[in-house]
């Protein structure tokens, strides 16, 4: 029997929810002579899951058909599951019309390997084609390149994408060969490379001629799974710092592994996914793109996981006690970043705010510290340190009794940076409103 | 020493400071004449608006304000949040009078409850791009409800028209009856006198939408069910990005029909 159309939309919604990133962010697309849509940099978010995530992108699989067998995915080919594939127009016409409506900021498309990655590569790459040429349509588009597809169909991919993204699932060599025996770190590197040095040449093209068309301009970003594996969170962050400064990534994403194969002895099994650990790396990851921190100052190798009950800031400020106290109305951006307490927006406040004024406790939690935990580790005008004699152990207990009762569930991976807002543009009349 | 009132509009409220600076006023307090509490003993002075007075003070505070605060006062205004007029009036009366910029001077009380007020407000507006939901109607139109707490539906408007360039659109503000239309090539403020649409949820009667509409508003509910992960539910992170009162303006969220 023909599945309709909602049928598809439903297994291949299933399918594609695993992969976790979502984001829109990145580039700034102009709509083009009255097509569809744009693309803002800081993203949108249109709705929310009852899990709490963000809904940007219309997330699907063009089919969970797969000729691979990765241990740790739900579509893998041995698994009895309803399939579905979408025909490239069904994509198309779902894509144009959620956007429409403002249901979504764009698409993120990718796919089960069928027949093989070049088959399947050329039907992602006609999806694009067709939305930026047919529909003409200019919003995002975060597209998978499949491993071992043809270096020729990734460079057009990335002609129309905003986005292109190889999950590598898993953190070290050996394991991903335990657990998906048909691919190897290589497959993943290689189309990885392959886009670096088409946004690194885009680049450079572009300071010579102002209309090189762009390549994946919101650049790439990958997926680990966290939990599937012995692999320590010190591998995890070597390696996603790795790809930050070499690969020169935008985004990493972490995903707490859910057993969705209980069945296989390889994996292990959880009672439920790795949340409060997944919650960790993205704090840490938060620090090394946010707040200036290398891998190796959040785990040492005496240390290769993260505390669950503490934040990995906190963390570095209980290692480092000699570093502290700082002093508010002196100390410089980077240091004053480091304060448990204290984020990027308080940080950036203090600094503008203490050139009028000497600060004060009192101002301090105006401009939205957390006092209850920076005042161990700051001096502020009549602010002495708090921190009496306790070692690092006993004020980590303290801490941890102190925020117990109001610890909030683990899971936001959404970060806010002031500002909220891009550019919001003012309305053409400015003196016209209602009273 | 005076308690001064004016219209409620922003061009009364900027009238407000040109006069405390023509006369040499020193207000106790400014608030809109609806919202006067008559008071036999307080001296008090209504303002009467006057657009080119108005617009002087705009336009030095456009010359003088940073970049990234040309919108505040307005933004702040549109708040209404009680006490607003003296904190952004002490506000404006510093950035006029002070030598050197004083909006990152975040140890003074206004200044940072401004920021605090703006960045609420910028929010808002920010949700209307988040959560506006289009019905396509039979006459091709692309309708959209909203409720914003602010007055900020203006702020929306170049983000809508760059974005849907090639489609009519109308997103109509319920609780302040107005909306902005898009006709193809510009934008203008409606007011419709007959409502073909729910005066609660700001739903389309049924007869009047395009065929395919429902049939995308259930695709994008299945869609919306289907990418959940039960496992990782959490209500609370969903409400505090999504609060409820926008949940009856989406189709992903209201009860299948
Ligand atoms: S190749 Fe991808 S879709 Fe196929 S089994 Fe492996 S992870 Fe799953």
């Amino acid at each position: 029997m023909e599945q309709t159309l909602q049928e598809k939309l439903k297994i291949l919604a299933d399918a594609a929810k695993y992969d976790v990133s979502c984001s829109s962010s990145g580039n700034n697309r102009q709509n083009t002579n009255g097509g569809l849509g744009n693309a803002l940099s800081c993203g949108v978010c249109h709705s929310f899951t009852d899990d709490g995530r963000c809904v940007s992108l219309l997330k699907i699989l063009m089919t969970n058909h797969c000729i691979y067998d990765c241990a740790y995915c739900i579509n893998r080919r041995s698994n009895d599951r309803p399939r579905a594939t979408f025909t490239v127009q069904e994509v198309v016409d779902l894509t144009i019309n959620f956007y429409r409506r403002n249901y979504i900021e764009g698409l993120f498309l990718s796919s089960g390997v069928i027949k093989n990655p070049d088959f399947t590569m050329e039907r992602l790459m006609l999806v694009t084609q067709n939305l930026r040429l047919k529909e003409r349509f200019n919003g995002y588009i975060h597209l998978k390149a499949i491993p071992g597809a043809s270096p020729e169909l990734i460079r057009q991919a990335g002609l129309y994408a905003d986005r292109l993204s190889v999950n590598i699932e898993i953190p070290t060599e050996p394991e991903l060969k335990r657990l998906a025996p048909e691919k190897s770190f290589g497959t993943v590197l290689q189309p990885m490379n392959q886009i670096k040095e088409g946004i690194q040449l885009y680049k450079e093209e572009r300071r010579k001629f102002r209309k090189t068309p762009a390549f994946t301009p919101a650049g790439q970003s990958t997926q680990l799974i966290v939990g599937a594996t012995p692999d320590s969170d010190r591998q995890i962050l070597q390696l996603a710092s790795g790809f930050y400064h070499e690969q020169q990534l935008k985004r990493i994403y972490y995903s707490g592994y859910l057993p969705v194969n209980e069945y296989d002895k390889r994996l292990p099994a959880l009672q439920s996914p790795p949340l409060v650990r997944e919650n960790r790396l993205y704090q840490s990851d938060w620090l090394m793109r946010f707040y200036h921190f290398r891998a190796d100052e959040i785990l040492t190798p005496e240390q290769p996981f993260l505390d669950l009950d503490i934040d990995p800031k906190l963390a570095y400020a209980l290692r480092n006690l000699h570093l502290f106290p700082v002093d508010i109305n002196r100390a410089d951006y980077e240091m004053i970043l480091r304060v448990p307490g204290i984020g990027v927006q308080s940080a950036k406040m203090i600094v503008d705010a203490r050139r009028f004024r000497k600060l004060n406790s009192y101002h301090l939690k105006k401009i939205g510290v957390v006092l209850k935990r920076a005042q161990y580790f700051i001096t502020c005008n009549e602010l002495p340190v708090y921190r009496g004699n306790w070692d690092p152990g006993q004020l980590k207990n303290h801490l941890i009794a102190e925020c117990h009762t109001k610890r909030k569930k683990p899971g936001d991976t959404q970060l806010s940076l002031f500002p909220l807002i891009p550019a919001l543009s003012a309305p053409a009349k400015q003196l016209h409103f209602k009273s | 020493m005076a308690f001064l009132l004016y219209d409620g509009t922003f061009e009364g409220f900027l009238t407000v400071v040109f006069e405390c600076y023509a006369q040499k006023l020193a207000p106790v307090d400014l608030c809109k004449e609806t919202a006067f509490q008559k008071n036999l003993f307080i001296k008090k002075l209504s303002i009467h608006t006057d657009e080119q007075k108005a617009g002087r003070v705009w336009r030095s505070l456009q010359a003088k304000l940073h970049r990234q605060n040309k919108n505040l006062p307005l933004l702040v205004f549109l708040s209404e949040s009680t006490g607003i007029e003296m904190k952004l009036y002490r506000f404006i009366r510093r950035v006029f009078d002070s030598g050197r910029s004083i909006e990152t001077d975040f140890g003074d009380q206004d200044v940072l409850e401004l920021k605090k007020i703006e960045r609420q407000v910028l929010r808002e507006t920010m949700r209307i791009l988040q959560f506006v939901r289009f019905q396509q109607s039979r006459d091709g139109l692309f309708f959209a409800p909203v409720e914003p707490e602010f007055d900020v539906l203006p702020f929306t408007i170049n983000h809508f028209r760059e974005r849907f360039a090639d489609q009519l659109w109308l997103i109509y503000d319920i609780k302040r009856d107005y909306g902005i239309f898009y006709d193809l090539k510009e934008t203008r403020e409606v007011v419709l006198s007959e409502k073909t649409f729910s005066q609660t949820d700001g739903k389309v009667s049924a007869n009047l939408l395009e065929e395919t509409e429902e049939t995308y508003q259930t695709l994008w509910k299945a869609y919306f069910d289907h990418i959940n992960i039960p496992e990782r539910e959490n209500e609370k992170l969903q409400l505090q990005h999504m609060p409820r009162r926008y949940w009856k303006f989406l189709p992903e969220k209201s009860p299948i029909k």
